[in-house]
């Protein structure tokens, strides 16, 4: 009984109930309004699929699909590479001793969490136009991949760290090569981690507006700029239906890690 | 011989003499296109403009004189304090403020209230809280804006149940921006503060219970102090994004009540920018922030030595 009473604080219960509904009400009225049939985006006029007819065939569809593939290959080409960067500077950090200069890797690696987004940005546009690299899908990517790998070291770092020297010591010990204990031992135990960290990067790649916007160059779009332009000139119920679309995406993935999450967790335990 | 490297050591170091190897993509990738990025814009800032965007290589202090000194219309007057540009970062700075404590007014009970959870139900109320975080922040932000819109659903909601009688002005407001913002970051607050009541020991408050103490006096009293690391790395988790923010002021709130992202912004549009200015404004923001969080660093190395 006192032990449920010091837990327990009157209206807590609510603003939790509020936080929720907070955060998902928006969400679930533009979802709905997705399937709105009227043309008009303040009325109702039944349940339809038209608008999502209209982002496959409609007017807009050629940019928007150009846009989205540009979206779905730099995420993946971004989270893939800077997964493998990370994973690589994660076993650097932990498995490798001390050594001059961790702290100071370790501030560089999250580097890109400390300064401003619209600094990156900024900071990026005026490298590549120095350099006079021309911007484009390249200098995209080469951001991307920049400011993922911070997203990606944590969750995979946090993992490493929770293993056992003892397994690779062990696979060493029976005359396995580094490669082999790294292969076959180290790395199927890092997985959870792993995959956590690629789902995280690739997300916050999909995410990204404000770095792309400033070094995309001319007629290069992704999902979010090409979002962006359209919604300057009012919502149109296209945009709905991608966001939905979008919406949907983002769920699966984060499922997706929560469940491998869950079932990373006992290796780490036992 | 005490830590762990005397246990295994060949699997605590198993990668020592290719260290560097591994290290390498690091230090190229974060060093050449962001920490050197982040110099040459520092260098930028005191060039001077060319017309057309872009900067001439000549040393000048004309963008922080811009940003700070006031030489009338025509540059003959005696030189005053510019408050434009720091009115902007003040705006900038007190909206990211009342977002945080927005965010803290909602964000603690709402971890409190997971944390005292049975574990089995607290992993539902964290994924759920941290789903929007996944949700790509431009549609969040345009969600927002469809919701609270002069005639968007809530008004039309409200008037229809008859709490109001004409459709109340959000949007394009500062408090849309404040909105936008807290819904931006919200769970940013809730995830470092869960992590602390979650440690908490609540023998503590029944120690303080046995004692007399009433519930907000063992909150206020010996709660708070503990949790303060979580509550503090949460204000700055949703301050520091705000300050920079984008989207949520561009798209809430219109054209008088934008803040620093979009005056930085602004100097890198094709023909009417001004690139040193730009970096300069950028460099003050980002000074701002990096003394925030070494004065973060700082508290937080001095209490983990106590």
């Amino acid at each position: 009984m006192a032990l449920r009473s010091v837990r327990h604080y009157p209206g807590f219960a609510g603003v939790a109930v509020l936080c929720l509904t907070i955060l998902y009400v928006p969400l679930i009225v533009v979802m709905i309004y997705s399937f709105n049939a009227s043309t008009s985006i303040t009325n109702w006029g039944g349940f339809s699929l038209r608008w999502y007819g209209e982002v496959f065939t409609g007017p807009d569809a050629p940019r928007f699909k150009a846009a989205a593939w540009n979206s779905l290959t730099i995420a993946v080409l971004a989270s893939g590479i800077s997964t493998v960067i990370a994973t690589a500077a994660a076993l650097a950090m932990l498995r490798a001793g001390a050594f001059r200069g961790r702290s100071l890797t370790f501030a560089l690696i999250n580097l890109p969490l400390m300064v401003p987004e619209i600094v990156i940005a900024v900071s990026t546009l005026i490298f590549f136009t120095m350099i006079s690299f021309q911007t484009g899908y390249l200098t995209i990517l080469i951001a991307h991949i920049t400011f993922c790998i911070p997203f990606a070291y944590l969750p995979i770092a946090a993992r490493l760290q929770g293993i056992d020297g003892s397994y690779e010591a062990a696979a060493r010990d029976l005359y396995a090569t580094r490669a082999q204990a790294f292969f076959l031992v180290l790395l199927p135990l890092m997985a959870p981690g792993v995959i956590s960290g690629a789902l995280l990067a690739f997300i916050i790649s999909l995410d990204d507006f404000i770095i792309t916007n400033f070094v995309k160059g001319a007629g290069m779009e992704t999902l979010p700029t090409a979002i962006y332009g359209s919604v300057k000139q009012g919502i149109k119920p296209g945009i709905m239906a991608i966001s939905t679309m979008m919406l949907a995406v983002s769920i699966l993935f984060v499922t997706l890690s929560y469940l491998i999450n869950r079932k990373g967790r006992p290796v780490t335990s036992g | 011989m005490a830590g762990p490297g005397t246990n295994a050591p060949q699997g605590e170091a198993s990668f020592r003499n290719i260290r560097v190897q591994l290290l390498l993509p690091t230090w190229a990738m974060i060093g050449i296109f962001l920490l050197l990025p982040v110099l040459l814009m520092a260098v930028y800032s005191f060039l001077t403009k060319e017309m057309r965007g872009g900067v001439i290589w000549e040393f000048s202090l004309a963008a922080y004189d811009q940003f700070f000194v006031n030489r009338g219309l025509f540059g003959d007057e005696p030189a005053t304090l510019e408050w434009t540009y720091i009115a902007v970062f003040w705006r900038s700075i007190v909206q990211a403020l009342v977002a945080t404590a927005l965010c803290l007014a909602i964000g603690f009970p709402t971890a409190w209230f997971i944390a005292t959870r049975p574990v089995a139900t607290r992993g539902v109320w964290l994924f759920l809280i941290t789903v929007p975080y996944w949700v790509n922040l431009l549609i969040r932000t345009v969600s927002l804006r469809f919701l609270i819109r002069e005639n968007g659903p809530l008004n039309e909601g409200l008037l229809a149940l008859g709490v109001i009688s004409e459709p109340l002005a959000m949007i394009n407001t500062n408090f849309a921006v404040q909105l936008g913002l807290f819904y931006s970051y919200l769970p940013f607050m809730v995830l470092p503060i869960y992590a602390a009541v979650e440690r908490y020991n609540f023998a503590l408050s029944e120690a303080a219970a046995d004692l007399y103490a009433s519930r907000w006096t063992t909150l206020r009293e010996i709660v708070l102090p503990i949790v303060k690391p979580g509550i503090i790395a949460g204000c700055l988790l949703v301050f520091v994004p705000s300050l920079g923010a984008f989207l949520a002021p561009n798209l809430l709130g219109g054209a008088k009540n934008f803040m620093i992202g979009s005056l930085i912004e602004e100097q890198f549009k094709k023909s009417l920018g001004n690139w040193p200015f730009g970096a300069a404004v950028s460099m003050i923001l980002m000074s701002l922030v990096l003394i925030l969080l070494l004065l973060y660093a700082r508290n937080a190395s001095k209490s983990e030595v106590r």
